[in-house]
């Protein structure tokens, strides 16, 4: 026994401190440091809260934490809308099924970056030229050129690719819903909304909190691909809380300041992880 | 599947919509193999001649095979890495959860999955340069070490559903816990190897953060990072970047064409812990 217990202890305790050393730490650190006003050279002292306190009054922050949401909620509702509706085709009895669904899981193995250079010179290129072509001026202009319409084109991307991830994950839960209840329901002379909002919605809710958290969550940390189409312009306005921390930590000599950025953004993700479980846990309990 | 018939409006709509997929795709093939003359023309249309030019001219450049190299390096060392690793700590976390040690020590490891990369993303890259750890072999670390967040949490419910009895047959013929987990719990972990090879290898191919970070040398930039270091050298000259985006693109997709029914199973499996 007690050799037992030595080997399952020295199972684990390489892997614990490397993830204290490499993750903890470094965390731990950042915290720390919010509390600096260090550079991320050089000489340093305590602040106590004031990084904080000017976080809120920092017009470029709050600029990024509402550009982040407002992407970040478009793009949850839309990837969850598609991607159902892409999930129910496929599950119903269509020809091609597999190579349809290879065809749709496609850009979830893609890198994002890549994609993003790609879509870049769609909107750029491809799309006002087929719209002057076609002489359609509204879509005649580059919309990432726009500071306002430039996030569209991300929503775009990231809805593109991410939609490939949540069919496989309602694909997995309508694959567990029994035939005999459709048919059940036919004869009872449902339609096929009916069935869809009576029998499948509630069957998959599961799947639908696991879907609006984990893609929300995500979308909450978009990088790639504001870098590959945009590089949060034009000026600031599609500059994402990420890319900000990005930026500023490492070429605006703001350490300090944006490791506090960093810590306001963790707690935000988690209050907004916990709150989307509750809301959505009790909807699938009256369901 | 018997019985009814094939719904065809469904039908096509889907295929209508997997050309949305594939479009971007195909733009991509069309433009890597075309002249520069040719993209002043109708964008949609196939290349008169295929250019493989472009091909060439971007693997100078952009010094395709060492990129392709690193990837491969890192990915392979991730994945092989991670599954000896980190199946094995879920083992010895999975057999003792009653005690409070190892109850801590699964918490731990999965609440990190809550936790932003960017709040740690400032104080690793000083660690890890002040380290002498900027290089391939400290970003593998990282990847090993990063992922046990999820894969502890795959893993230990995966082994919980495995009876002890196999284990303890083993330890009766005189096998030490160690030799148990390689010989008897590791084989039977095949399933879900799987998932975390593949879960691992898609993020650590097309992972593009991680490195931008890290990596303080060119001659060690993955596929992802160098499209992004030679975005300014491939200005205007769009057939040449894409036909370094495709073959940034190709070995995933290769890989891919033949793998894909394993791959969708492994991630849906991954997705449905």
């Amino acid at each position: 026994m007690k050799s037992n217990n030595r080997a399952y202890f020295w199972m684990t305790i390489p892997a614990l401190i490397l993830f204290f050393v490499f993750h903890t730490y470094p965390a731990l650190q950042g915290i720390f440091y919010s509390f600096t006003d260090w550079r991320g050279y050089g000489e340093w002292s305590f602040v106590g809260f004031k990084n904080y306190l000017n976080v809120f009054q920092d017009d470029r922050a709050w600029h990024a934490y509402i550009f982040t949401f407002k992407f970040a909620i478009v793009s949850t509702i839309l990837v969850n809308i598609f991607s159902l509706m892409v999930a129910v085709g496929l599950n119903s009895k269509i020809k091609f099924q597999k190579t349809l669904r290879a065809v749709y899981f496609l850009p979830n193995i893609l890198s994002i970056l890549i994609i993003g250079y790609i879509f870049n010179f769609i909107f750029t290129h491809f799309i006002p030229d087929i719209a002057e072509n076609i002489g359609l001026n509204a879509l005649s202009q580059n919309i990432l050129g726009d500071p306002d319409t430039a996030w569209v084109g991300i929503v775009i991307v990231a809805v593109w690719q991410a939609v490939a991830f949540n069919t496989i994950l309602y694909l997995a839960g309508l694959v567990t819903i029994q035939d005999d209840l459709y048919e059940a329901a036919s004869i009872d002379g449902a339609g096929p909304w009916k069935k869809f909002w009576k029998i499948t919605f509630p069957l998959i809710a599961p799947f639908f909190t696991i879907n609006m958290v984990l893609a929300m969550k995500n979308f909450l940390m978009v990088f790639d691909h504001i870098i590959a189409l945009t590089g949060g312009g034009p000026g600031q306005s599609t500059e994402s809380i990420s890319l900000l921390i990005y930026r500023g930590g490492f070429q605006g000599g703001e350490f300090a300041y944006q490791s506090a950025n960093a810590v306001i953004y963790f707690i935000i993700i988690l209050i907004v992880s916990i709150i989307q479980i509750r809301i959505l846990q009790k909807r699938e309990v009256q369901a | 599947m018997g019985g009814k018939k094939t719904n065809w409006p469904v039908t096509i709509l889907l295929i209508i919509g997997s050309l949305l997929v594939l479009f971007p795709l195909y733009l991509t093939i069309t433009i890597a193999l075309k002249t520069p003359q040719e993209m002043a023309g109708n964008l949609l249309a196939l290349p008169e001649t295929w250019r493989w030019q472009n091909f060439t001219e971007a693997i100078q450049l952009t010094n395709f095979f060492n990129a392709f190299t690193n990837s491969l390096i890192i990915t392979a060392s991730v994945v092989v890495l991670t599954l000896l690793t980190n199946s094995l700590v879920a083992y010895a976390i999975a057999r003792n959860m009653h005690k409070r040690f190892y109850k801590f020590l699964f918490y731990y490891f999965v609440s990190a999955m809550f936790i932003p990369f960017p709040i740690i993303m400032l104080p690793i890259v000083k660690q890890t340069s002040n380290w002498g750890m900027d290089n391939l072999t400290g970003l593998i670390m990282l990847y090993v070490v990063y992922g046990l967040a999820f894969n502890v949490f795959i893993y230990v419910g995966y082994i919980k559903s495995i009876p002890k009895e196999l284990e303890e047959a083993a330890i009766i013929d005189g096998a030490s816990r160690w030799q148990v987990f390689w010989r008897v719990i590791f084989p039977l972990l095949t399933p879900m190897n799987a998932t975390v090879g593949i879960l691992t290898t898609l993020w650590a191919w097309n992972d593009f953060m991680l490195p931008l970070v890290i990596l303080s040398d060119r001659d060690a930039a993955t596929l992802p990072l160098v499209q992004y270091i030679f975005q300014s050298q491939f200005s205007t000259d769009y057939n040449l970047a894409f036909a370094s985006y495709l073959m940034a693109l190709a070995p995933m997709v290769l890989v891919y064409i033949f793998a894909q029914k394993w791959i969708i199973s492994g991630v849906m499996k991954g997705s449905l812990k």
